[in-house]
């Protein structure tokens, strides 16, 4: 059995603009959600408390939400988690420390978070049986460090990625795929920012995998182009790229479907916590195949790369002797 | 062509045994339980009395146990689940622990996770994966220490100890303050300036100086040199660490792990507990240190002998073992100590622990020395009001200055501990938690189920997809994906790394994207079948040319993962070490080792005709030959035709 049946190369060159112009728009568009909305941080960055409950039977999301608001809550954050058993609560960090949930921590003398405290308050009442099986604290300079490391996280990918294809192949193609890619990444985030999907570590681990992994896609392809241009000779350069892809769409198409049933099946089995995880490959996964081959290979096309850019051109005598005026 | 010398063969074999010798302890699984220990100070060992009572205990409890065991590590009740296992731990310290502080029973009762794996894997460090929180449940902290406190301390005592040097050196100045700076001295005249310069630079080599005047004031201006300044810190860190340690192992936690995390951070993580707020306050308790003279009148040492406790004394054990009478008044407490180092006795070389006290407190000293010369002073160690007489030296003279030697009867090692108890007594510097997560056990299990299930049904279908698509070499493929899951799995208990939920995800995620580099392999053979390659030289230049572009790609790939691994804490490098390690063993197993099965297969086969790698569609044969679906035919004949008769597609 083959999937693909394909006699001619098919002209993806051709299409470079238009693909080019669906990518642009997407991309604004992503940055307005990103600078209108914002990501929803989750408290690992921001600071704060997560709980989660369970319960014998269904909890009461009111119950708890109008003990939070008569504790001094102003809109406490309550939810399902999983099941209508689980409760999920959010608090950001001046909420969790208003007097009626903290006690005295010994070794630092000051007042934090006590879980059974709020327990008392909050959890019992959702329901009877409420007990807690996960608390999360974190301090708001905690949060801060993760984002600042997460930023430098990104450039030393990008830097890495960009010093690696420069070696292995040329300037252009490192620039090619970095924009191709790190476009992907602000889409992932776009996505996030409009459905305001929390921003968690997975999700930020998620988006710097998927970075790493689109960024195959266009060494496939250029691999698979230097080929050609050593081979072909008789080829043009939009020529090139055409068979390049061409011959490894397959490939991709085969490859990317694997690694999404993966995911796919991590979306389905793999419960809340790995959701926004399963989601954001999701989202990388797609795009990824979109950007990198028919992103990138425009823009090396654009940045005019040439036979000679791969192909180490025998040392050419100056005609001019070295003169130059 | 298509062949492996013996010892690639061979390689391949070693390396898929170990692999599955150390992956095996984690099909084993372990079951949680309830441990039973003696601390270490006690004289009292677990035996069958303890035993026997447990199992009475737990009888009584209508709770169901799996096996109780006891050995030179004491008491192993099992349990079937982790519900089962906390309530047990209830009912077995009720039984055991009569006392009214439980820190003074003999027993320690903690929860453990045992292997089920024979003995013989754990004898060759064949262990299962070790489970992060997450998956297990249990208590993590992040504490971040005061440095700046810890700075303002040292500097307050070294500001003390000047202060009092240059009085007895007689060097007159007209004012020592702390500033944010330092300490700033100011002087009248030169010459004396000077004078406590050469002071500073001869007794205190921590501290650096500035000179400086204001209008007709002569100022110095001292401070913590950077060095020192690391040191200090380095010193509230491991002293902090060190008494975590202590506090822990005292109250029975088993398998806790106390980890410093950058500079200033230090991670406690606790498997299996589930009451952080009694872990709080374990941790960070003050202790405090007691200087006291021993009873050792006449009349108080018949008293002692008869088993009475004499008048105005009290009776504390001693570190060393046994216990000694001392006054129930206090000399000095552990506020003048500034410092406590291990070294040697600079005449006799024996080991030695020297403690600096600050200006008060060395003149406390000096008159308590020279009163009391031959006789002992006991050093205390007082938590939550009970006292630990740490060591009790012979004052041999009078001793001023604030330099005090503790020396005699002691090892280096027991010397440093000495120190290090001398100085962490109370926390070095103080803590802030800053970071603070309970798993309930429930949950971690729940964790497990999903991360796995979703793992395995990832694998199936990725499984299905290639051996339908790709017949032989999608088992091939398949194959060795397997065996890149299994060597992931080894390497991970071999290590062992954290397991952690996003771990798992990194697992499924990696397989996900090691089908890539078969993929590639055997779309790249399609083609050159395609191109009219003959079935073996189509295999050779399939690997061949796929090796560069599986390189590469895996090279990206694995700088990003290096990237979180170098920047990630908590989920994101458990996500990251699984995901490096991974990529790791997916180039070896999906090159070398599916390139070992195909030669195994097809490499011997001098006239081969056909590969099973599923349809080879050929854009001109497409009419001419209806291949039988699912195999290629593509003789050594045709492919020669195919050559005479056109351009090839491929070359």
């Amino acid at each position: 059995m083959e999937f693909f049946r394909i006699r001619r190369d098919i002209p993806f060159m051709k299409h470079a603009l238009v693909f080019n112009v669906i990518s642009i728009i997407t991309f604004i568009l992503a940055v307005v959600f990103l600078v209108t909305r914002g990501l929803n941080y989750s408290i690992e960055y921001t600071g704060g408390v997560v709980i989660e409950a369970q319960y014998a039977q269904s909890a009461s999301l009111t119950g708890v939400r109008d003990a939070l608001v008569k504790a001094g809550i102003g809109e406490p954050q309550v939810q399902n988690f999983g099941s209508s058993r689980n409760l999920i609560i959010r608090l950001a960090d001046k909420d969790a420390n208003i007097p009626a949930f903290t006690a005295l921590d010994p070794a630092s003398k000051k007042l934090t978070f006590n879980a059974d405290k709020f327990a008392a308050v909050a959890i019992a009442a959702g329901g009877p049986d409420g007990k807690i099986t996960r608390t999360e604290v974190v301090g708001p300079q905690v949060g801060k460090e993760l984002a600042s490391d997460g930023a430098l996280a990104l450039l030393l990918v990008v830097i890495g990625i960009m010093g690696y294809l420069a070696l292995r192949f040329e300037w252009k193609f490192s620039v090619a795929a970095i924009i191709a890619n790190m476009h992907d990444v602000v889409i992932i985030l776009g996505f996030f920012a409009f459905f305001q999907w929390e921003f968690s570590l997975s999700v930020l681990a998620a988006v710097l995998a998927v970075l790493g992994y689109s960024v195959n896609e266009s060494v496939v392809v250029f691999d698979r182009v230097r080929e050609t241009f050593r081979k072909r000779r008789a080829m043009s350069v939009p020529e090139v790229i055409n068979h390049a892809i061409t011959g490894t769409i397959s490939r991709t198409i085969i490859t990317h479907g694997c690694t999404q049933l993966m995911v796919t099946s991590m979306l389905i089995f793999g419960g809340p916590t790995l959701h926004y995880f399963a989601l954001a490959l999701t989202i990388g996964i797609l795009f990824g195949i979109y950007s990198s081959v028919l992103v990138a290979s425009p823009i090396v096309m654009w940045l005019g790369i040439s036979r000679g850019d791969l192909i180490k051109p025998e040392k050419k005598k100056d005609v001019n002797g070295g003169a130059v005026v | 062509m298509n062949r492996y010398s013996t010892w690639k063969y061979i390689l391949i074999a070693v390396a898929v045994l170990a692999g599955l010798l150390y992956a095996l302890p984690n099909f084993y699984g372990s079951t949680p339980a309830v441990q039973v220990s003696t601390r270490a100070t006690s004289a009292i060992k677990v035996d069958e009395v303890a035993r026997a009572k447990v199992q009475a205990a737990l009888a009584a409890a209508k709770i169901e146990t799996t096996g109780i065991t006891l050995d030179a590590h004491g008491i192993r009740a099992r349990f079937k689940d982790e519900d089962t296992q906390l309530k047990a731990k209830g009912t077995i310290e009720a039984a055991l622990i009569t006392e009214k502080d439980p820190e003074d029973s003999p027993y320690t009762v903690a929860l453990n996770l045992l292997s089920n794996s024979p003995d013989w894997l754990s004898s060759i460090h064949a262990l299962p994966m070790y489970l992060g929180l997450d998956l297990r449940g249990g208590v993590h902290f992040l504490y971040q220490v005061d440095m700046k406190q810890a700075l303002t301390k040292r500097l307050d005592s070294l500001a003390g100890d000047l202060r009092s040097q240059m009085r007895s050196k007689n060097i007159r100045h007209t004012g020592i303050d702390r500033t944010p700076a330092g300490i700033v001295i100011k002087f009248s005249s030169e010459p004396v300036r000077s004078q406590a310069r050469g002071l500073i630079l001869d007794s205190f080599p921590e501290l650096a100086v500035v000179e400086g005047n204001e209008g007709t004031e002569l100022k110095l201006t001292a401070s913590l040199k950077p060095e020192s300044e690391r040191k200090v810190q380095e010193n509230a860190i491991t002293q902090n660490i060190a008494t975590f340690n202590k506090r822990l192992n005292s109250s029975g936690v088993a398998e806790a792990v106390i980890q410093q995390q950058g500079l200033d951070r230090i991670v406690v993580e606790l498997p299996g507990v589930q009451d952080p707020g009694a872990i709080k306050n374990l941790l960070g308790r003050t202790a405090s240190l007691e200087l006291r003279m021993v009873c050792e009148s006449p009349d108080e040492l018949s008293a002692a002998a008869a088993g009475n406790v004499p008048f105005g004394c009290e009776k504390f054990p001693a570190k060393t073992g046994g216990f000694e009478m001392v006054r129930k008044r206090v000399e000095l407490t552990g506020d003048r100590l500034t410092d406590a180092q291990p070294g040697f006795d600079s005449q006799t070389q024996e080991p030695a622990v020297h403690l600096a006290l600050d200006a008060a407190g060395a003149n406390t000293f000096k008159y308590l020395t020279a009163e009391n010369i031959n006789k002992r002073m006991a050093i205390l160690l007082i938590e939550r009001n009970k006292g630990e007489v740490v060591t009790a030296p012979v004052i041999r003279g009078e001793i001023g200055g604030g330099r005090v030697q503790i020396s005699g009867r002691m090892s280096s090692a027991e010397a440093n501990e000495v120190a290090i108890l001398l100085r962490s007594g109370a926390l070095a510097a103080p803590m802030e938690i800053v970071e603070e997560r309970t798993i309930g056990p429930s949950q971690g299990k729940d964790n497990i189920d999903k991360g796995f299930h979703s793992t395995w049904v990832g694998f199936s279908l990725i499984a299905l997809f290639m051996m339908f698509y790709y017949m032989l070499f999608g088992v091939i493929s398949v194959a060795s994906l397997g065996v890149n899951l299994l060597f992931l799995v080894a390497l991970l208990s071999m290590l062992q790394a954290t397991l952690t939920l996003p771990g798992i995800a990194a697992i499924a995620l990696t397989l996900g994207m090691a089908i890539d580099a078969n993929v590639l392999i055997n779309e790249r053979i399609r083609e050159e079948l395609r191109g009219g390659a003959t079935p073996q030289a189509a295999i050779t230049a399939g690997y061949e040319r796929a090796f560069g572009t599986i390189l590469d790609s895996n090279v990206t790939t694995l700088i990003a993962g290096l990237a979180l691994l170098i920047f990630g804490s908590g989920a994101i490098r458990g996500f990251a070490v699984v995901h490096c390690l991974g990529i790791l063993t997916s180039i070896f197993s999906s090159v070398v080792v599916s390139r070992g099965l195909v030669n195994l297969i097809y490499g011997s086969r001098r006239k081969l005709t056909k590969l099973s790698i599923g349809q080879v569609w050929k854009a001109d044969a497409d009419q001419a030959v209806a291949a039988p679906q699912g195999t290629a035919a593509v003789s050594a004949a045709k492919a020669a035709s195919a050559v005479a008769n056109k351009k090839p597609v491929g070359n």
